[in-house]
């Protein structure tokens, strides 16, 4: 086997170091009746040829040439071929989790730049590296909203992504949290009212994703002025982070959930990517995740070390914050590395372009009879749109043509039936934009 | 400081590297993209004036040579599987195939929406299926979800579905048992599943009290979460009667699969009376730690548990289409969005396909490997638990004490030596240890290096502790003072740090 770096002789060499005649009797502590008499059923082994055959087989069976408008929280956005360069650098992608630090410096002194990076892109003072997702990003915000308050009901808004709300569901169950939901407007953002109605002093966080599932922009200005009103912590989510390069971000927030999965990650089927809880400085110590800060060695350099590991499970076993170990670091690296090469300028720019994408893709479609956008509010690459039709059949024709449609909201929310929700990159050509209008308008001309 | 005036290097591979935003310089870029093909939006008509943002402050501008350098400046401060042995125990510090690395990366792999139709998706979904398939026949259960991210969150997804599994026999009973040899995520995770932890006591071998837990076990007790190979590399031979013990009362059987390195191919869980576990993608099947993630932890189980899966859940349709049930009236729910780290998992089938019914060879030779170590090491480190070792070994300081040099020490000279620091002061029964795990990846020569190192190290211990006690010597930096990190934490640079100059 091509992995393993043994002869047949060095193995009877090493166990006649050992003391053993035969490898079995390594593993005599094994009762004899439970160990497997024959090989595993397991396809292989394979050539490297073989390996990437098969896969490249899979690959011929996915969406292979066609065009897409999902967004949805997993966005495909332009990566520089710098990045995977970069990260398949043995030291990075074969190193753990930097507990040495004078052996891992390259990895540590990474991760405070990513956390620097998070910072200013949040607003927020401290950030870690990392949580899975932004899904349990989300619910660890919560979960330290609730330590930090002592109190147990969330108020979560309905146009927080579908699938963050069923995690936080899942966590919640048997934390003591209640979760309730408050609804959105028609221009697409936060009831404030009935958030209002809803909030007395027994809230712990009050969770609200901008730009939303929807989206939307939410104003959370007034949303964490009514939620500290309360007693209770305005946690945000952002599943859509290069929205952040032309959206203020949210300062007004006390603990901002952020998947960074837009920032040189690919869509890869859902995961792996790389959530972020940032927060207030004051807070820290309620902060799930690692840490890395700045130090020095006995001779005065600067370095980096894991720290506040008071925090975390592996010392704190049962009152640990959270239950995290294996992280997302490479993903928060290569987040690292992305932001780098994007720089000032280019995350601009690149947020810009869609904007504008998104903006013209949506004028065009607002020409289709019957078509028009569901919600009013501010948007950045992503946005709502009502059809005349059953949105299912029009992505069934879209299909036809190699197009993969938008989003069907319907699936999630059953009060916005014939609503799609359409996201555009930057990596979506005028042409494609255009091809897609027309396949909208032609599949909703055919006749039932 | 002597080396005061040079400023930019001293040797090759220690570049002296700032942070990032200590080379940036306003109107530097490394990356362009294509004139726009629409109309240019306004952008405070677009976003409105209250909510538009014109770029972020002190964001980095740097070219593309730059980027290039400064990771690669930082690589090299890294220690790494590819340049030689990482013997941490309990983290099985393999060989990460760069095949692996490549099938994860293609197109239409890789590209793959979480969203798009299921009838665009075949290809994943047949990769989820297969990969399904391989680890119930490793672990010998009959359901599995790839749903969880890591391990930990792998044991937090067993034991919502014990919880959900006991509440439907009428109670999901108030505790969850924990020998103390265990990992911290366990008890961290039996808190977050709603769960009291009542630890119990390893006896003198090391394995579990067999009769503290009859004592312990009762109608109140949800489950056990055993680790086996347990964290001293020992197997625990009364699995079948503590999952006896358990089952007479209505408990059941966790089995943390983070050391299932040194029973694949050779028995399976499944069959030693285990009702569910988890399995580190990241550990046994190769997937890079890439620094502390991503993983992936995968939990199998027994038919029982089965209805509770999380959704969606693969199901096999007619003519070998495949297909995401998200209707499952007794699921715990999700525990993460969008199914699993897909990317993760692609790279562990890549590494099962590679080996096939071979990952029996793979056990062997992890096996080989502890007990070589063990057996050139005995004598000279304290062996505090003397039963067979599986795929690692665990010692303690007792001896190199004597002499003032402690587990954190040894670990920081095998650094000088060239080594990675085996795992110390874990677990916690074992006081100073050195918890040695070689994994399969490492050659008789590779061993052989590492037992000369830490024959030395003792040798110096005796002779020079001082030698020893205040390494490592030869890495661009010291020890570092974590003590003044943690007592007035600086988590971020600020563009202060710019102008008063860095420390160097």
């Amino acid at each position: 086997m091509r992995y393993l770096p043994k002869s047949p002789a060095e193995r009877q060499e090493m166990l006649a170091a050992i003391g053993t005649k035969s490898v079995e009797e390594l593993f005599a502590s094994i009762p004899e009746q439970y160990r497997l008499k024959k090989p595993l059923d397991l396809p292989g082994p394979m050539s490297e040829a073989e390996v990437i055959g098969y896969f490249q087989d899979r690959a011929a069976e996915n969406s292979l040439g066609y065009t897409s408008f999902l967004g949805a929280g997993v966005y495909t956005h332009l990566r520089s071929v710098v990045t995977d360069a970069l990260l398949q650098r043995g030291e990075f992608l074969t190193s753990y989790t930097p507990y040495q630090a004078e052996i891992t410096q390259g990895t540590l002194q990474a991760i405070f730049e990513f956390q620097t990076l998070m910072c200013q892109l949040t607003g927020q003072e401290v950030a870690n590296a990392s949580m899975y997702d932004g899904s349990t990003a989300t619910t660890e915000a919560v979960l330290m909203a609730e330590r930090i308050t002592g109190k147990s009901r969330v108020l979560v808004a309905r146009s927080l992504h579908p699938e963050y709300r069923d995690v936080l569901r899942t966590y919640a169950k048997n934390s003591g949290l209640t979760v309730e939901e408050v609804p959105f407007t028609p221009s697409g953002t936060l009831d404030g009212a009935a958030l209002k109605a809803s909030l007395r002093d027994d809230v712990c966080a009050v969770v609200v994703q901008s730009p939303n599932f929807f989206g939307a922009i939410e104003n959370l200005g007034p949303l964490g002025e009514a939620a500290h009103g309360a007693g209770a912590l305005l946690v945000t989510a952002v599943t859509e982070a290069l929205s952040l390069a032309v959206v203020k971000p949210p300062a007004e927030a006390d603990i901002v959930a952020l998947e960074g999965q837009s920032f040189g990650l690919p869509p890869s089927y859902g995961g792996p990517f790389a959530g972020v809880i940032a927060s207030r400085e004051k807070f820290v110590r309620q902060m799930p995740g690692r840490l890395a800060g700045q130090t020095t060695d006995q001779e005065g350099r600067r370095g980096f070390v894991l720290t506040l590991a008071t925090r975390e499970q592996h010392i704190r076993r049962e009152k640990a914050t959270s239950n995290i170990c294996t992280n997302q670091a490479l993903c928060a690296l290569a987040a690292t590395m992305h932001l780098s090469l994007l720089g000032k300028e280019g995350i601009r720019e690149m947020a810009e372009q869609n904007v504008a994408k998104a903006r013209f893709a949506l004028s065009k479609l607002e020409t289709i009879p019957g078509v028009k956008r569901t919600f009013s509010a501010p948007f950045f690459n992503e946005f709502a749109i009502e059809l005349p039709r059953s949105v299912k059949i029009v992505n069934a024709e879209l299909l036809k043509v190699k197009i993969v449609g938008p989003y069907v909201l319907g699936s999630a929310y059953p009060e916005l039936t014939k609503h799609a929700l359409v996201c555009v990159t930057e990596t979506t050509t005028r042409p494609q934009i255009e091809q897609f209008v027309e396949g909208v308008r032609a599949a909703l001309e055919q006749p039932l | 400081m002597k080396n005061d005036r040079i400023k930019k290097a001293t040797r090759h591979t220690n570049q002296n590297e700032g942070l990032i935003f200590e080379k940036s310089s306003p109107g530097k870029r490394a990356f362009d993209l294509a004139p726009l093909d629409v109309p240019v939006a306004n952008m405070a008509k677009e976003l409105g004036e209250s909510h538009r943002r014109n770029g972020v402050e002190d964001f980095p501008e740097v070219s593309e040579i730059e980027v290039i350098r400064h990771f690669t400046r930082l690589s090299t401060w890294n220690y790494a599987i590819d340049l030689g042995m990482y013997p941490l125990g309990s983290c099985t510090m393999k060989y990460n195939p760069r095949v692996n690395e490549h099938v994860a990366r293609l197109a239409g792999i890789a590209t793959e929406h979480p969203c798009q139709p299921q009838e665009l998706s075949q290809g994943c979904l047949k990769v989820l299926s297969l990969l399904e398939k391989c680890l119930l026949e490793i672990t010998g259960m009959d359901a599995i979800t790839l749903q969880p991210a890591a391990g930990a969150q792998g044991e937090l997804t067993g034991l919502l579905l014990i919880r959900a599994y006991h509440q439907k026999n009428g109670n999901p009973r108030r505790k969850v048992l924990i020998p103390d040899s265990a990992h911290g995520t366990n008890p961290a995770t039996a808190v977050i599943a709603g769960y009291e932890v009542e630890n119990i006591r390893s006896n003198a071998d090391g394995q579990v009290d067999i009769a503290v837990l009859r004592e312990k076990v009762n109608e109140d007790v949800a489950a056990l979460m055993l680790t086996n190979p347990s964290t001293l590399g020992i197997f625990e031979q009364q699995i079948p009667e503590i999952a006896e013990i358990l089952h007479a009362k209505g408990a059941l059987l966790y089995m943390d699969g983070a050391n299932m390195n040194a029973l694949a191919g050779i028995t399976r869980p499944g069959d030693l009376g285990v009702d569910v576990m988890h399995l580190n993608l990241h550990k046994t099947f190769s997937t890079p730690h890439g620094g502390g993630g991503p993983g992936a932890g995968p939990v199998a189980m027994k038919k029982i548990l089965e209805p509770f899966l999380p959704v969606p859940v693969l199901v096999e349709k007619a003519a070998g289409k495949y297909a995401l049930d998200f209707h499952r009236k007794e699921s715990i729910g999700k525990v993460k969005a969008f199914g699993g780290n897909f990317g993760v998992l692609v790279r562990a089938l890549a590494y099962i396909l590679a080996y096939g019914p071979g990952v029996r060879q793979a056990t062997e030779d992890a096996v080989t490997n502890a007990n070589y170590i063990r057996k050139q090491l005995e004598g000279i480190f304290d062996l505090p638990y003397t039963r067979p070792s599986m795929h690692e070994v665990v010692f303690s300081d007792a001896i190199q004490k004597k002499r003032g040099v402690n587990t954190m020490d040894i670990a920081k000279r095998l650094i000088d030596y060239g080594f990675h620091p085996y795992t110390t002061a874990f677990p916690l029964i074992v006081p100073g240890a050195l918890m040695i795990e070689p994994t399969e990846s490492e050659s008789k020569e590779e061993c052989d290096f590492f037992v000369a190192a830490m024959k030395a190290i003792a040798e110096e211990a005796e002779q020079t502790p001082e030698i020893v006690k205040t390494a490592p010597h030869t890495t661009r930096i010291r020890r570092l003072d974590e003590v003044a990190a943690a007592r007035k934490p600086v988590l971020r640079w600020k563009p202060e740090q710019r102008k008063s100059g860095a420390a160097r």
